[in-house]
């Protein structure tokens, strides 16, 4: 069982295989919309920030801009560089646009999860969920799926048999890796309150606002989480990838044509699945806004139907952060890029999750919680000041000896 | 498919191809892994071979520029290829051994081999791997991370030594 989907345990009928069919088509569809749209949005959004128009031809408020550009990119001239590898050339699109479709598998897409509702709907006689998958390892899912991401950047970079390419893949890589680990480890901050690594568990588990948990893990894991996204995603200001002041276009450079289009896609799909991702794991993904009993309820609309209008909402909302990010914030520099990730985001995330135990670990055995989370702040406060030290140490070292590599 | 990526490892001329069939490997396995209802095991696989392991191979690959056929005929250790065939036929000897061995281990369920209980929901998985790993092979687990500190440890001490003979 691959678990994908609760109903292809049983014997294989075709109602259930017509629904996941459904479900699997549905969730390619959106995912190209949403994408076309996300291009369309970011371009007009910093139209707008930049004080200009945007795109405005094609389409009311030029929003098949992107369907024309698209159309463009399949008709133009598909080039190999004479000193590239054909093959994982041409595989490397793939590699970074497919892993982009997979992750959004995982993302429960509506339902109805509150009161404790599982999140189950009835379609034609069967149980399932709005949700083209529901793994067991749930959320382990995204991060090998963004793992493999990893890949399709750097052979980019690497099999275009050019100098920039190559810098911007390296860099890539280096920054996706080291970004990772901060990713997962605030991930497991919120695996630690959920109790779960499924999604619909995760969903399920945050019914009001003060459940949510970006408020319940103390908003530290999401604002590590929100910055090694970014990174992760290769968006400003993380974008040192296709740094086009100093690497040209990054690993893409070499690429044309549709080839091109392809990681521009990956791109976008990326963002919007980790905003979706973001909503899932700290907002409550379809979850309506409820303070304490009182509940938005929007009236007409079913409750399940419901969830999806919420979600769509709560990742509107992430998006829109994003592009004002691209439109702020100037790019970092490569060696702050790795400071930020390894001394800061790291050790943080690390630091507020062994709290985050310790005081479950006390709720769990009845100990003194206020003396328990003093105790770990204390060794917290400890830790710090012996990895400052060392930080100062090596400086010093650096000014005497001079660098090391 | 493992079998396929395995041969590719060793057959491919260019590293960055071999390192690329070992991914396929590495996948392979983990399908093994979800075969066996070890979902857990199987994503951990994907994570930290495939997303960081390999990665790390591709990146010295590409950093020090080793991505040239090597010449073959010219031998850097001339008792490396005898010694090889002779550890692969041990190794092979004794894999052969262990699974001979172990042949009637799965059908009666041994101890050892406990089986992953699926009736209570979707995280049994993880439970049980975990319960296993900080109970009753804490030791060897713990064990384990200190080696690799003293792995990381060893590795600045020995890039320092070279900078300061250098100088």
């Amino acid at each position: 069982m691959i678990a994908l989907d609760p109903l292809l345990v049983d014997d294989l009928l075709w109602v259930p295989l017509i629904i996941v069919l459904v479900k699997v088509l549905i969730v390619f569809v959106v995912g190209l919309l949403a994408t076309m749209l996300m291009v369309w949005f970011e371009r007009k959004a910093i139209a707008g920030m930049q004080n200009r128009i945007g795109p405005n031809k094609t389409g009311p408020f030029g929003i098949l801009q992107t369907l024309a550009d698209g159309i463009k990119l399949f008709f133009k001239e598909d080039l190999f560089p004479s000193r590239a590898d054909r093959f994982v050339f041409a595989l490397a699109p793939f590699l970074s646009f497919v892993p982009a479709f997979l992750a959004f598998a995982i993302i429960p897409l509506g339902g109805d999860f509150r009161n404790g509702s599982s999140g189950e709907v009835t379609l034609f006689g069967q149980v399932t969920r709005i949700q083209l998958a529901d793994p067991p390892i749930g959320v382990l899912f995204a991060l090998a799926i963004s793992s493999i991401a990893v890949y399709g950047i750097m052979l980019a970079g690497w099999s275009s048999g050019s100098k920039y390419p190559l810098l911007g893949s390296v860099r890539a890589s280096a920054q996706m890796v080291s970004y990772e680990a901060a990713l997962g480890l605030s991930l497991a901050c919120v695996l630690l309150l959920a109790g779960t690594l499924s999604t619909s568990g995760i969903v399920a588990a945050q019914s009001t606002i003060t459940d949510w948990h970006f408020i319940s893990t103390g908003i530290v894991p999401f604002i590590i989480f929100l910055i090694a996204a970014t990174a992760e995603l290769n968006r400003p200001p993380f974008d040192l990838v296709e740094a086009e002041q100093e690497l040209v276009g990054g690993f893409n450079t070499e690429y044309s044509s549709i080839r091109f289009a392809l990681f521009y896609l990956a791109e976008f799909m990326n963002t919007v699945t980790m905003s979706a991702l973001i909503v899932t794991l700290f907002f409550g993904g379809p979850q309506p806004i409820a303070i304490g009993n009182f509940v938005f309820d929007i009236p007409l609309l079913p409750n399940a139907l419901e969830g999806t209008f919420w979600l769509l909402a709560k990742i509107l909302v992430f998006l829109y952060m994003y592009i004002w990010f691209r439109a702020t914030l100037p790019r970092l520099r490569y060696d702050q890029l790795m400071d930020l990730g390894w001394k800061l985001l790291i050790p943080a995330s690390l630091g507020w999750f062994m709290l985050l135990a310790a005081q479950r670990l006390a709720r769990q055995n009845g100990w003194n919680i206020v003396l328990v989370t003093g105790g770990s702040i204390a060794v917290l406060v400890i830790c710090y000041l012996l990895m400052q030290a060392a930080f100062a140490k090596s400086a010093r070292d650096r000014s005497t000896q001079g660098t090391m590599f | 498919m493992v079998l396929l990526g395995a041969v590719g490892v060793i057959v491919r001329k260019h590293p960055v191809h071999a390192a690329l069939s070992l991914v396929l490997t590495l996948f392979g396995v983990a399908v093994l892994f979800v075969a066996q209802e070890a979902h857990f095991l199987a994503a951990v696989q994907v994570i930290v071979y495939a997303g960081a392991i390999v990665v790390l191979f591709l990146f010295v690959i590409m950093l020090l520029g080793v991505d040239r056929v090597e010449n073959l005929r010219t031998d850097p250790l001339t008792a490396q290829r005898p010694l090889a065939i002779i550890t692969c036929l041990g190794l092979a000897g004794v894999l052969v051994a262990a699974i001979v061995n172990g042949n009637g281990v799965f059908n009666e369920r041994g101890e050892g081999i406990n089986l992953p209980d699926l009736q209570n929901g979707p995280d049994a998985n993880t439970v049980q791997l975990a319960e296993s790993i900080f109970s009753r092979y804490v030791v060897a687990f713990e064990v384990t991370s200190v080696l690799l500190v003293i792995a990381v440890v060893g590795t600045v001490l020995l890039t320092r030594k070279a900078k300061a003979s250098a100088k």
